[in-house]
């Protein structure tokens, strides 16, 4: 095929050679599957948002403001569920992972079709079961749903758990998938050597949902039956133990967080390389260090335990362990900062984005470190401190890497460009938006003011005030960019196949993507971002 | 278009990846079942530390031949499985039809007599939770015991259950002709499966009902 054809408008692409609504439905194509998830974990996301701007308004005034206290715990409940389960953890890897992980290997289909189909329709079930527990009643327990008062409570918790049981087969499926796919459907010359990072980091990412998930599903069904028919295991006036619960709980939830902040990892290492036109430095200590973090991962979870009653020893251990992730995630911050450094840096929106959560990232994970030190927790346990910190690393990972990867990729998928300047301007706001949001909860934590609570002393106002702007800055950031990345839609200019002159291995196909990904097997004959030679923009 | 009815498909290049593919999502999905029963396991651990006479009392409720019975039927249905798997490879999809229904009704037997055992709890009151009544053991660490027991058996037969549909699915398979000695894919990843089925019941078998 003569190369100046290249993405010439007559070939079909995958949106499309067909548009029935059935054909979009029953499609086992991933790229399709990729979309469809994108369009409803951003639907979590406004359904999320909308929670969380409730809390900061009622939080605006030291009293009552806009709701009762009972319908407080409600809305914070249904705010940390629908982002942790919802949104942050399907996020990029289902969203993200599906369209471009096998684009990346030279793939034309994951491994399992069918199933990869199956899991967007069972993370819908679980997210329906979840929606009709929350418009029933609603649960007060927080995400956490921690026993015994979760086995308790006479909100409709019971719906909930289930639907975030369903969901977590979807995650299941969707590792499985992926790890397979990585395993079997290599294009020729595709060596491990080769694998763009963001495989690497969704690699494993996958790896820890299916060790994870599993455990957190037993959990549920375990406080599930406990409510329904009161089988005492966590109920200690039938001789069950509330804190084992815990244990169980946080084996899985610390390690889910590495499940949300690694493909955000794998994300900003594509876009790091992309925009500053250079290989990714240290290759090979990024990918090692995603293994040593999620290996780590499942040794710390009793870092969320030092005031459960937990031996003092092995609370040692289990911060000293915490630490080491952060060495881990200190390898990656390095080599990202040592990629830019003597780049030709070409500040673009997503590069922006980029900024944005190696600061948060940083910032978030010192805090962390600190925390992870028992003398120092004890201080801040459950208080805004660790709301604070919490946020700062997951949601600011997610969230940066989410807009980093969807403006990235925006052109691959939809063959459309979305006006740079307004992006620019939402960007800045959304970063300074988060900043001006959490910032001031770790000086509330450090002043004392408990997590989950309603009410606070009015010397402590002007700080939740400021948090309750910044939220609102960050309301409007995404209100911006939904408005132009949906008119880019339809108004945007056509994209050629490579926009930002990558050198990732997704933009060898077409910007979007045949049908079949390729029209002819991709060759890999230099690796991954390699900025060096000079290549004509072949599209295979 | 054809290659959605074709048992091979043409992405993965050749039939060896596909069925390497196959068997490495089964093995994952096995793993992850694992780490589903592990949960059990550890709150059978925990709570026989703290309450190690009663649970070995309890132990003493259950009808420990019948299990030792249960035990050779699955490990026999594992046999006629891998015999299956045997008899496929070389062509013989009738015989691995017939190795499959043996392995049907063997595992058939043993959910007869879970089914028998769990008769005979009910009518004792050997209970989980709020329905415990049985009046020997003391309801602390009793109704523990027997919570886990209906947990890991029940969540074992939910298994059992799942891994006969698999077998039947694979006997109406054998009948169309659908697999032959270059296709069989799923013939072995269902094995793969009924095995795992068969090795929870070995780790659940010792720990519910022989140890003391
Ligand atoms: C729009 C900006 C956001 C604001 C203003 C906000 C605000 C809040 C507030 C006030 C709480 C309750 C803290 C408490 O009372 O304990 C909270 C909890 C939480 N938020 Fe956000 N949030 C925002 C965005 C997000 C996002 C985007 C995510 C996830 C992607 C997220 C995840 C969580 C989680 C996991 C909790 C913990 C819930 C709990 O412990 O009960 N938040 N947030
Ligand atoms: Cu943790």
């Amino acid at each position: 095929m003569n190369p100046s054809m290249a993405g010439s408008l007559a070939e079909p692409d995958y949106l499309n050679h067909e548009t029935t609504v059935r054909s979009w439905l029953l499609t086992r194509d991933h790229k399709r599957i990729g979309v469809m998830f994108l369009v409803l974990v951003i639907f979590a996301l406004l359904l999320g948002g909308t929670f969380a701007m409730l809390l900061r308004i009622e939080l605006l005034t030291p009293g009552p403001t806009i709701m009762g206290p009972m319908t407080y715990n409600r809305v914070f409940t249904l705010h940390g569920v629908t982002m942790v389960w919802l949104f942050m953890i399907p996020a990029i890897p289902s969203a993200f992972g599906n369209f471009v992980l096998p684009l990346m290997l030279g793939a034309k289909e994951v491994a399992f079709p069918r199933l990869n189909l199956a899991s967007v329709y069972i993370y819908a079930a679980g997210a329906a079961l979840t929606l009709f527990g929350m418009v029933w009643s609603g649960a007060d327990t927080g995400w956490t749903f921690y026993t015994p008062y979760s086995t308790t409570s006479p909100t409709a918790v019971t719906p909930i758990l289930l639907g975030v049981f369903i969901i977590g087969f979807s995650t299941i499926i969707t590792g499985l998938n992926f790890i397979t796919t990585t395993h079997t459907l290599r294009a020729p010359g595709m060596h491990w050597s080769r694998i763009p990072l963001f495989v690497w980091a969704i690699y494993g990412t996958s790896v820890i949902q299916v060790v994870a998930t599993p455990v957190l599903a037993m959990v549920l069904v375990l406080v599930a039956l406990e409510r329904v028919a009161g089988v005492g295991i966590f109920d200690p006036t039938r001789g069950g133990d509330p804190v084992l619960f815990q244990h169980m709980f946080w084996f899985y939830s610390h390690p889910a967080v590495y499940i949300m902040v690694l493909p955000a990892m794998g994300v900003i290492s594509e876009v790091v390389c992309a925009f500053s036109r250079k290989n990714i430095f240290g290759y090979r200590m990024i990918a090692a260090s995603t293994f040593g973090i999620a290996f780590v991962g499942f040794f710390s979870w009793g870092h969320h335990m030092f005031v459960s009653g937990q031996s003092t020893f092995g609370s040692g251990i289990f911060g000293v362990l915490s630490m080491l992730v952060a060495i881990f995630t200190a390898i990656k911050i390095f080599n990202w900062v040592a990629t830019m450094y003597g780049g030709a840096i070409d500040l673009k929106v997503p590069l922006l984005y980029v900024l944005g959560f190696i600061f948060l990232l940083t910032f978030g994970g010192m805090t962390g470190v600190a925390v992870a030190t028992t003398s120092l927790d004890v201080h801040w346990h459950d208080t805004y401190f660790i709301v604070a910190h919490f946020h700062y690393i997951m949601v600011g990972s997610v969230l940066m890497a989410f807009l980093a990867a969807l403006h990235y990729w925006w052109p691959k998928m939809f063959g459309r460009l979305f006006p740079e300047r307004w992006a620019f301007v939402a960007a800045c706001t959304i970063i300074f938006g988060f900043i001006v949001t959490f910032l001031p909860q770790f000086l509330l934590g450090n002043m004392g003011m408990p997590r989950r609570y309603y009410q606070y002393p009015s010397e402590m106002q002007w700080l939740n005030v400021l948090s309750t702007a910044g939220a609102s800055l960050l309301a409007f950031g995404f209100g911006l960019i939904g408005i132009y990345l949906l008119w880019s839609l339809r108004y945007g200019k056509v994209s050629p196949a490579s926009p930002w002159g990558s050198r990732g291995y997704e933009w060898f196909s077409a910007s979007p993507p045949g049908p079949h990904n390729f029209r002819e097997p991709p060759r890999f004959e230099r690796e991954v971002h390699d900025y060096t030679v000079s290549e004509a923009p072949h599209v295979y | 278009m054809s290659t959605e009815t074709t048992p091979w498909r043409e992405y993965f290049g050749s039939r060896e990846n596909q069925s390497q593919a196959a068997q490495l999502g089964m093995w994952i999905f096995l793993g992850s079942e694992v780490l589903l029963f592990a949960n059990l396991f550890v709150g059978y651990a925990v709570y026989r530390y703290y309450y190690p006479e009663v649970f070995v009392e309890a132990s003493h409720h259950l009808a420990a031949g019948w299990a030792a019975v249960q035990t050779l039927l699955l490990v026999t249905s594992s046999l006629c499985v891998a015999l299956a798997v045997h008899y496929i490879r070389s062509g013989r999809a009738f015989w691995m039809g017939v190795a499959l229904l043996a392995a049907m009704v063997l595992g058939l037997g043993f959910l007869v007599i879970k089914g028998w055992e769990y008769w005979k709890h009910w009518t004792e009151g050997a209970l989980p939770g709020e329905y415990y009544r049985l009046a020997e053991l003391p309801e602390r660490g009793g109704s523990l015991f027997f919570t886990l027991y209906f947990l890991l058996t029940g969540l074992h037969a939910v298994h059992m259950l799942v891994g006969l549909s698999v077998l039947g699915w694979l006997v109406w398979g054998a009948l169309v002709g659908r697999y032959t000695a270059e296709y069989h894919v799923p013939v072995e990843v269902g094995g793969l499966y009924w095995h795992l089925v068969d090795v929870f019941w070995l780790f659940i078998y010792p720990l519910l009902y022989l140890v003391e």
